[in-house]
């Protein structure tokens, strides 16, 4: 049935959702925010080894279901693999409301400069990582969002200290709170980073650490990343901008709602959206602007679906762009072997980092921030295998016994160099329980990404020998479809419609009331985290829509 | 909310022995579908996988009732590979006197077991019943699993995280 007219539907309440549904509640604008996942809270977390958003041997609790929600992987020879959500290669991210912001690390990076004018810094030092990628510049700089990364960090809250951090951009207000006291496992680290001369700090995180926004500091439990926190001390979109922008009376919340495509009438304007609701009902959501939100796997998915009379081939996909430059993150890194136990049992674990490696390598486009790994549980602990160290019997027993409190693993998340031809497509034949044709997942890395990889393995193998590692060795990376909960670039941003989708406000250039506002507008993925740029973006998005669309509220 | 997640909970473990209670025809006495014949195998398999020493092993753990349990649940489609696999194991195991539950299992997992008895030499069984024992014994015990924290126990984590919880579900040492 038709529900009665909203001035703007926002679909999504990932990351960027919430932000945008609360900037436009906030300035008076009738919003409808529409979740395909539950309303989880903290009484979820069921802290719970085997079955989380990290670890979903079996299953996992924040969605999607594992019935009815596949995907298709297109494997490098070619064949094609339904998955399940919680299979491998689906590049899952939680379906609930805050999306991976209930879940996650909670890491909290601004991304580099530099990030941003990937063409302008290493379009002459090193061609190679032009040929054949599709590798640019943002059409807005690290100065045009940094005032939006400061709110972003505000009204979400955001711990750490990077004051020792020389590499990163200008920084006009410090964090909110101040960072957990230091592991072992970061002393040994800090002091390792030191004697190579590396500049280590506290990792940014959006976590409490103090009492914030009304919720309580981190109690350094075991269960963090994959998980809910059961004493709400992250921040997500969930427990911060969600709340306050319902407050407002101008935002609906409905969970539970699939939606199946962007309504485009014939003149090409969005009408609204039609969706399934909790009950399996199809409902149509008339809006006066649309907000897609739904991360870039899903984003992508839900305009190639939506055709119409002017966009056959999906909306704002009049030059074959939608879906293109998928991008996630290549993570290596280095595990070792301390000599003596490192392990207090305090998570998040998680905390230390360093930036010298993020850019400026000798040759290679790009790198990563490197840091140390979130606590590990012990059944994530069986694959930290030294080499020659069996994988199962008496020996592999030992192995553990003797060296789970002194392992130490550093990795980063190395900045892809996005390609045309890994992508979303949705699959011709594949369908979700509604009836609507899946994502389809296929494509290769880069070789200057595994390049860059791997140098970034040898940096992190180096600070864990400095920091007295007695047994080190290296994780690279291949070269298979990226993707993961790091998603990114399938709607890019730019000023060019023939070499974008969006343009540097997020609005779909051939559209002038549907805006996307998630991962997928990014150029590139930068060398970190993304969810702060996320979220940068949504606060930046959703007040150039408020300001600039009094009409639709007129 | 609090009351209702409790009740929920509440709920889910008595379903859940209810379900216990009722194994298919022909399953072990306590387990839901694997028969006495598969669980004796099964056991000696795990138990190659993760012996037990000063620490306990996959039995002392419980390893084989996780399996167990899984397969009316997460892993209920892999029920018929699993009862194919532990009859071929058992025919191997028994095909030459004095061959040891390790060569097998290392016969397997190099995919070298004569294709009479693995189509494949033995690599996908091995590594399917590899990473299920891993889960069992170094898991949450909730899933039936890691008795007495038996994994935690040994690598020194401390096995009762009450920091802070606001809610129980590990109920009379993760027995389900």
């Amino acid at each position: 049935m038709t529900l009665p007219g909203v001035h703007a539907v926002v679909i999504g309440a990932g990351a960027a959702g919430p932000i945008v549904a609360k900037e436009l509640a906030f300035a008076g604008f009738k919003t409808v925010l529409l979740e395909r996942g539950k309303w989880n809270t903290p009484a979820d977390c069921l802290k719970d080894d085997l079955r989380n958003q990290r670890t979903s041997v079996l299953g996992h609790p924040f969605g999607p279901d594992d019935e009815g929600n596949p995907r298709v992987v297109v494997e490098s020879k070619g064949q094609l693999r339904v998955v399940e959500p919680s299979g491998s290669g689906y590049s899952n991210n939680a379906a609930c409301v805050g999306g991976g912001t209930l879940s996650y690390g909670a890491m909290a990076w601004r991304f580099h400069p530099n990030d941003f004018r990937m063409r302008s810094v290493y379009g002459a030092l090193v061609p190679r990582a032009f040929e054949n990628s599709t590798l640019e510049d943002w059409p807005i700089t690290y100065d045009d969002l940094e005032p939006f990364y400061e709110k972003a960090e505000w009204e979400i809250g955001v711990s750490g200290d990077d004051s020792t951090n020389p590499f990163k951009g200008e920084r006009k207000k410090a964090l909110p709170m101040p960072p957990l006291p230091p592991s072992r496992e970061h002393e040994v680290l800090w002091n390792g980073a030191k004697k190579l001369g590396l500049h280590p700090f506290h990792i940014p995180m959006l976590r409490n650490t103090v009492p914030y926004g009304g919720r309580q500091g981190c109690m350094r439990c075991r269960w963090c990343v994959g998980f809910a926190c059961e004493v709400d001390a992250k921040c997500g979109t969930q427990n911060t901008v969600l709340p306050r922008a319902l407050a407002t009376g101008n935002l609906e919340l409905r969970t539970e709602c699939h939606v199946q495509q962007v309504v485009v009438d014939d003149q090409g304007k969005a009408t609204g959206v039609r969706y399934f609701d909790s009950k399996g009902q199809l409902q149509d959501q008339p809006a006066r602007i649309v907000i897609v939100s739904a991360s870039a796997i899903e984003s992508a998915r839900l305009l190639l679906n939506s055709k119409s009379k002017l966009f056959p081939n999906g909306l704002g996909n009049r030059t074959d762009w939608v879906g293109r430059n998928l991008q996630g993150h290549m993570y290596t890194g280095a595990m070792g072997l301390l000599a003596e136990d490192c392990y207090d049992d305090l998570g998040p674990g998680a905390s230390i980092a360093i930036c010298d490696f993020s850019h400026g390598n000798s040759g290679l486009a790009g790198g990563a921030m490197l840091a140390n790994e979130f606590i590990r549980l012990p059944y994530q602990a069986i694959g930290n295998r030294a080499p020659g160290v069996p994988r199962w019997g008496a020996a592999h027993k030992d192995y553990m016994r003797k060296n789970y409190r002194r392992m130490v693993v550093v990795q980063g998340p190395t900045q892809e160099i996005p390609v045309a031809d890994m992508r979303v497509e949705v699959d011709p034949v594949v369908r979700d329980k509604f009836g609507i044709p899946v994502a389809r997942l296929s494509g290769e890395k880069h070789p200057h990404t595994v390049e860059v990889g791997n140098a970034m393995a040898e940096k992190a193998d180096a600070w864990l020998k400095a920091s007295g590692a007695v047994t080190t060795w290296m994780r690279t990376g291949g070269r298979g479809t990226s993707g993961g909960q790091h998603q990114a670039g399938t709607c890019r941003m730019g000023h060019d419609p023939k070499r974008s989708v969006v343009d540097a406000n997020c609005r779909v250039h051939d559209v002038d009331n549907v805006y996307v506002v998630d991962g997928s507008v990014h150029v590139t993925n930068g060398g970190f985290n993304p969810a702060l740029t996320i979220m940068a973006l949504a606060f930046r998005a959703g007040a150039h829509i408020a300001s600039t669309r009094h009409d639709v509220i007129a | 909310m609090r009351m209702f997640a409790l009740k929920r909970r509440t709920f889910l473990t008595a379903a859940a022995v209810a379900v216990a209670g009722c194994g298919v025809r022909g399953a072990a006495p306590g387990y839901r579908v694997l028969s006495e014949v598969e669980v004796k195998a099964l056991e000696e398999w795990c138990e190659a996988l993760i012996p037990a020493d000063q620490d306990g092993g996959a039995t002392d753990a419980r390893v084989v009732r996780f399996i167990d349990i899984q397969l009316t649940r997460k892993y209920r489609m892999l029920l018929p590979k699993y009862r194919e696999a532990v009859a071929a194991f058992a025919r191997y195991r028994g095909s030459k006197p004095g061959l040891r539950v390790e060569e097998v299992l290392a016969s397997m997992e190099a995919g070298k077991c004569p294709h009479e008895f693995f189509t494949d030499g033995g690599k996908a069984a091995f590594e399917m019943v590899l990473g299920h024992a891993m889960q069992g014994f170094y898991g949450s015990p909730r899933h039936g699993g890691n008795r007495e924290y038996v994994s935690w126990r040994m690598l020194g984590v401390p096995v009762s995280p009450v920091r802070g919880r606001q809610q129980y579900t590990i109920a009379d040492g993760g027995k389900v």
